[in-house]
């Protein structure tokens, strides 16, 4: 069925000799002789929502001392939308505390992370989150992978008709295989174990990751053109008339292969609610059908559309979806960040958006995040307040919901515990985003949570030099090429290519709708903040009105041309598509 | 040592050649010389006598024809050594005082005390034990049963029996020499007429040892001669006697200088426990080893110890001290002559009489045994001397100090695998207590050796733990801690010489991703077919604590299936309690798999233990 290429990547085997993602699971966690699982498992586990990691920064010390890496496994939750409950709230945070590192991880696609979950440990821990009814199937690996949804507070009628699409989706394209409940929740077997029927996926699932968004205009927070499909949901007069869907976006690059690059999504047409399942298994299985399995670098949907058309493709897609695309509704968005503070709801409710600086919720020192969260968690904990926790696109933590009364409470804990960096911060620390990257994550090649407060503090210095404090500039720091902190969407960007060296990335816009390109390759923190001295001096001085940074560099000609595709701006504009 | 029959060299047929190594399995060296003595009888008189009867004889070296009347005609005149030895040390003194006999002319025996036919004790007139203590006052492995023997309702009364006993042991625990009390009491209860006073050799063995070995010698010579004034019968020589040991070229007196080539912590930073890896050079020494020897090593204590010592008692450590003949300074004599980390009974003894502190002085009555435990546990020397304050004269607190012994240390390889190098693994002792920081000294002077240095060294042989000498054999290794280190060398020598055996290690310690020490060449091992099961047991990764008599206990059958099929056991490490408790644990498996009674598995495993297919190396 598939395209017969090249030779399959390896993956492909392991995947195909997997009894439907089963692998070895189970033998290599009763291997007490090591805190690994066995290669061909390390990618199966995924599609189990975890990664085998390992503490790189005791990786040298720990091979000397003849022991072998400090292995653990992070765990990330299938959490469509982002949306817990206070009572799944204080059970995630248990979890952390017993089993993980004592934090919770707010990620960049609303899901939750464990990090440091050794895995003697794994499947009680897993189990626990499962009894907090969450779970965590699918949130990685070759599959669609956590559905995320736009959490605008002004909308909140609306979030919540959005946000169960998206629940209803990922629940359709979630594999079939028993596998999980199997090895994770001792579910006994039944006949046919190892042979499910995968309907969307068949025997050998996806050649890459998928990722699916829902985006409400005229916020862009989930940054949707960055998705392989997206849902811009069309309202009319508050009501939902459907979705303009996207197609073929992901920011995943390698560093000097010109043949990967990041890609904005296109506009494919536009579907009825009711037809969200269906055009969503013609996109899926399109790619599943042609989408390149020989090398995982060129394999996710964009290379697909690339490579055969974006016409084939939409041909293709109609002819499995049974009718011709209506043609896409007009739509704009503003920005693609979030809205801090408190919001006035409807029914004598309010939301308030904290900033969780990289997603990371701790307690440290006088910032005892956790501890604030619980409070207020636990004072809501009754399953009839209506009080909710969405996790933002954006790393950031909105509590919706909040009975006005309660209102003062919560800003008494929030300030008690520091946890009122939206008040005080300036708009580039609130909005800045950044990657998990070292000590744990396999894949970084440089800092980047880590270095995340200290780099933010060394570019407001520059912009109060430049009397630029309260400039909105998107910030994104990636520990590698791959696209977690989605930095190929910022209007500044360090994407690591060594401890220390980074790609500066330069002029996206502030809607994700431009990506950004290269500006100076492989340079240290002093030449970066070198050149965005010199850049800040010129947008202070010569900034028409309020133009956006990222903006200003492009029109001022200081950029040189992307080597890659950058949507234009305009093709998505009511007026323009009404023309 | 044992040896593989060369199938080259020898007139044997391959059943024949299968026999004799079954036949050589275990035995050590004097048991070896013994059989070479007693073969070399049967061809010179052609009369073929049943090997049985020679054994039960049990004479050292006897002319087959003539075994058991010479037992009969020679017990009077005879001298009988026994000894029970776990190291080594009191094999060593045994053997010198039979060879100091044997030059004087006397008829003398050697006999390891699991060798000695307890039957014939009622039979004899002389007999000196030499025997050692172990960990919380137990015999030695080869001497269990013949201290159970002496100590149940079988001991036969002896009142024709003249006997001495010199134990050795380490005054550092309370239980210091105990069985050589036990037994010393024991005979004389039986009504055994005691020639003179116990000996009591401590970590500096010559200083008692000698002394008693020298009136041990005047005695026997005195009562065998009075006895009997003939010759004593010939014997055929054995190819090299068993009692005249080869002298090797550095000893404790006079080590070899190692370079230090590796010092590497292989526990990791946030773990309890700081454990080493060394790495010596032997090149040039001509020094050999063979897996489970052990490697001495001259220490140097901590020069901040001894400035704590002569700061304490405001010494000067400049002047020069006499002791036994010897002169140095005060601070030599502290750094590398005197043992002044670990306590000591006598010292103790002597530093209540100057202290005259109550607490002290009850600690060491009868009733304070408790105390006495708990001091000699907790405190060291430095900490005596805060608590306790007292005056010293240089002199005497020279003379009451132990003499600092070299430490033994298991070897951790095998030179078929690391060549011209030695391994050892090393548990840093470094930890605070009483409000200062405690060092052990042999550790410490490891752990803080600059890179260039060279450590006085030498080899300590190990007979009694030795790897199999038919290499088709399974091996089953108990080694907790840093009681693993001589299985690395086990694991080593097996892989390099391709034996056909299997490896079965059982390791534990506090945590999997801290302590789990050489985890990546075990790794390795299981994966190249070096190591064939490796169980673990870590106490503190949850909730209940789990050790390696825990993983023993699971692995019950199929353990027990092993050792039914001739595999060898061994442990090493913490004597005190993990010996103990593992011992208990094969007890308990041999009843349970093996269908057998408490009693039963007791013989069934002293039995292994005799043929040495039961071997410890604790300590």
């Amino acid at each position: 069925m598939s395209t017969t290429a090249p030779a399959l990547s390896p993956v492909e085997g392991i995947k195909t000799r997997s009894r439907r993602l089963r692998g070895t699971l189970l033998e290599s966690l009763a291997n007490e002789v090591t805190g690994a699982i066995a290669d061909d498992d390390t990618q199966l586990i995924k599609f189990h929502g975890s990664y085998m990691q390992d503490d790189r920064d005791l990786r040298e010390e720990r091979r000397a001392a003849k022991l072998e890496p400090d292995y653990s496994f992070m765990i990330r939750t299938r959490l469509p939308g982002g949306v817990v409950t206070p009572e799944q709230w204080l059970k995630l945070d248990a979890i952390a505390q017993r089993y993980a590192n004592g934090t919770l991880r707010l990620t960049t696609r609303q899901a939750f992370q464990f990090h440091g979950v050794i895995k003697r440990e794994l499947k009680a821990t897993l189990q626990a989150i499962n009894a907090s009814l969450i779970d965590t199937i699918a949130a990685c690996g070759d599959v669609n992978r956590n559905v995320m949804a736009g959490v605008n507070p002004l909308q909140s009628a609306l979030h919540a008709r959005i946000h169960d699409d998206a629940a209803k989706l990922s629940e359709f394209l979630k594999p079939k295989t028993r596998a999980y409940y199997e090895i994770w929740l001792d579910e006994e077997k039944i006949a046919g174990s190892g042979e499910e029927y995968e309907p969307i996926y068949g025997a050998v699932y996806l050649p890459r990751k998928f990722k699916v968004a829902f985006a409400v205009p005229p916020f862009n927070d989930v940054d949707v053109f960055a998705n392989d499909l997206g849902f811009i949901a069309i309202v009319e007069n508050g009501e939902l008339l459907g979705y303009n869907v996207t197609v073929g976006g992901g920011l995943g690059a390698t560093h000097g292969e010109p043949a990967t690059y990041p890609r904005l999504a296109d506009v494919l047409g536009f579907v009825a609610p009711d037809r969200i399942n269906a055009i969503a298994e013609a996109v899926v299985t399109t790619q599943r059908d042609f989408g390149g399995r020989a090398d995982r670098k060129h394999a996710r949907l964009k290379y697909t559309i690339d490579d055969r058309g974006l016409d084939w493709f939409k041909a293709e897609v109609e002819r499995r979806f049974g009718a011709p695309l209506r043609p896409a509704r007009p739509f704009r968005f503003e920005h693609n960040g979030d809205r801090f503070g408190w919001v006035e709801g409807t029914n004598g409710r309010a939301h308030l958006t904290l900033r969780i600086e990289a997603g990371r919720v701790a307690d440290r020192g006088e910032h005892t995040h956790l501890t604030a969260l619980r409070k207020i968690a636990q004072i809501h904990a009754d399953e009839n307040s209506g009080l909710e926790f969405r996790l933002t696109p954006n790393q950031n933590l909105l509590i919706a919901n909040v009975p006005n009364e309660d209102r003062a409470e919560i800003d008494e804990i929030v300030a008690e515990h520091h946890l009122d960096l939206y008040r005080t911060a300036t708009p580039l620390r609130l909005n800045a985003l950044a990657c998990v990257a070292l000590p744990t994550c396999a894949l970084a090649m440089a800092e980047a949570e880590r270095y995340l407060p200290d780099f933010t503090g060394k570019v407001e210095a520059l912009l109060d030099r430049h009397g630029l404090r309260d400039a909105r500039i998107h910030l994104r720091l990636s520990g590698c090429p791959n696209g977690c902190s989605r930095p190929y969407l910022g209007e500044i960007a360090l994407i690591g290519k060594a401890p220390g060296r980074y790609n500066l990335m330069l002029g996206a816009d502030v809607r994700g709708q431009r990506l950004n390109r290269l500006h100076r390759e492989n340079v240290d923190e002093a030449q970066i903040l070198a050149t965005l001295d010199g850049l800040f001096a010129r947008y202070a001085g010569e900034r028409s009105g309020d133009e956006a940074f990222g903006d200003f560099l492009v029109h001022a000609g200081l950029l040189a041309e992307a080597h890659y595709k950058v949507i234009p701006v305009t093709l998505l504009e009511p007026q323009a598509a009404a023309a | 040592m044992s040896a593989q029959p060369n199938r080259i060299l020898s007139p044997f047929s391959e059943d024949k050649l299968a026999l004799l190594a079954r036949l050589t399995e275990g035995l050590d060296t004097d048991s070896l010389y013994w059989l070479s003595g007693y073969v070399a009888g049967v061809a010179a008189s052609s009369r073929h006598v049943p090997l049985s009867a020679a054994v039960a004889a049990n004479v050292a070296v006897p002319l087959p024809a003539t075994v058991a009347a010479a037992a009969e005609t020679q017990v009077s005149t005879r001298l009988t050594i026994v000894y029970g030895s776990q190291t080594g040390n009191a094999k060593r003194q045994a053997e010198a005082i039979a060879r100091d006999a044997e030059g004087a002319g006397l008829n003398v025996r050697l006999v390891r005390a699991d060798a000695y036919n307890t039957k014939e004790l009622a039979n004899e007139r002389l007999l000196y034990v030499v025997i050692s203590t172990q960990g919380d006052g137990d015999p030695p492995d080869d001497a269990r049963g013949f201290v159970e023997f002496l100590a149940g309702k079988r001991a036969p009364k002896l009142p024709q029996l003249k006997f001495a006993v010199l134990g050795l042991g380490d005054s550092s625990y309370p239980q210091f020499c105990a069985i050589g009390t036990k037994i010393d009491a024991r005979l004389a209860e039986l009504g055994a007429t005691r020639l003179f006073a116990r000996g009591e050799a401590d970590l500096d063995i010559a200083s008692v040892a000698a002394p008693w070995s020298k009136q041990a010698l005047e005695q026997a010579r005195e009562l065998l001669k009075a006895e009997s004034p003939t010759p004593r019968a010939a014997t055929v020589t054995p190819l090299r006697s068993g009692v005249h040991a080869h002298v090797p070229a550095w000893t404790r007196e006079k080590p070899f200088a190692a370079p230090l080539l590796a010092n590497q912590r292989i526990s990791a930073r946030n773990g309890t426990k700081d454990i080493r890896h060394v790495e010596l050079s032997l090149e040039g020494s001509g020094l050999a080893y063979h897996p489970g020897d052990a490697l001495g090593v001259v220490v140097t204590n901590p020069p901040a110890l001894v400035d704590a010592v002569l700061a304490q008692l405001k010494f000067d450590g400049e002047r020069a001290v006499t002791a036994q003949g010897e002169a140095h300074s005060l601070r030599e004599w502290l750094l590398r002559k005197r043992e002044i980390t670990a306590l000591s009974k006598p010292f103790l003894v002597e530093h209540a009489k100057r202290a005259k502190n109550a607490t002290l002085d009850r600690a060491l009555t009868p009733e304070g045994k408790d105390a006495l435990r708990e001091l000699l546990g907790d405190y060291q020397l430095i900490d005596v001397l805060r608590t306790f304050a007292a005056d010293w004269s240089a002199e005497e607190f020279v003379a009451a100090l132990r003499p600092l012994a070299p430490r033994m240390y298991s070897i951790a390889s095998s030179q078929k695998a690391v060549g011209d190098e030695v391994h050892l693994t090393v548990a840093v002792l470094d930890y605070e207590k009483f409000g200062t920081r405690h060092v052990g000294a042999a550790s410490q002077f490891l752990a803080t050796l600059p890179e260039d240095a060279d450590v006085p060294v030498f080899i300590e042989e190990n007979e009694r733990f030795r790897l199999p000498a038919d290499a088709s054999r399974d091996v089953i290794m108990i080694g907790p801690g840093t009681g693993v280190a001589p299985f690395r060398g086990f694991i080593q020598e097996r892989a390099e010489t391709g034996a056909k055996g299997r490896n079965w290690l059982f390791f534990g310690n506090p945590h999997f991703r801290t302590d789990f020490l050489y985890q990546v060449e075990w790794q390795k091992a299981l994966k190249d077919g070096s190591l064939h099961k490796l169980d673990l047991a870590f106490s503190r990764d949850q909730s209940e604590k789990v050790y390696v008599q825990h993983s023993l206990r699971r692995r019950g059958k199929e353990l027990y299936d092993w050792i039914a099929n001739g595999a060898h056991v061994y442990v090493c490490g913490d004597a005190t309690r993990m010996a103990h408790d593992v011992d208990a644990a094969l007890r308990d498996i041999v009843i349970e798999h093996g269908g057998k009674s408490d009693e039963d598995a007791r013989d069934f495993l002293n039995q292994l233990a005799s043929e040495r297919r039961y071997a410890r190396d604790v300590y």
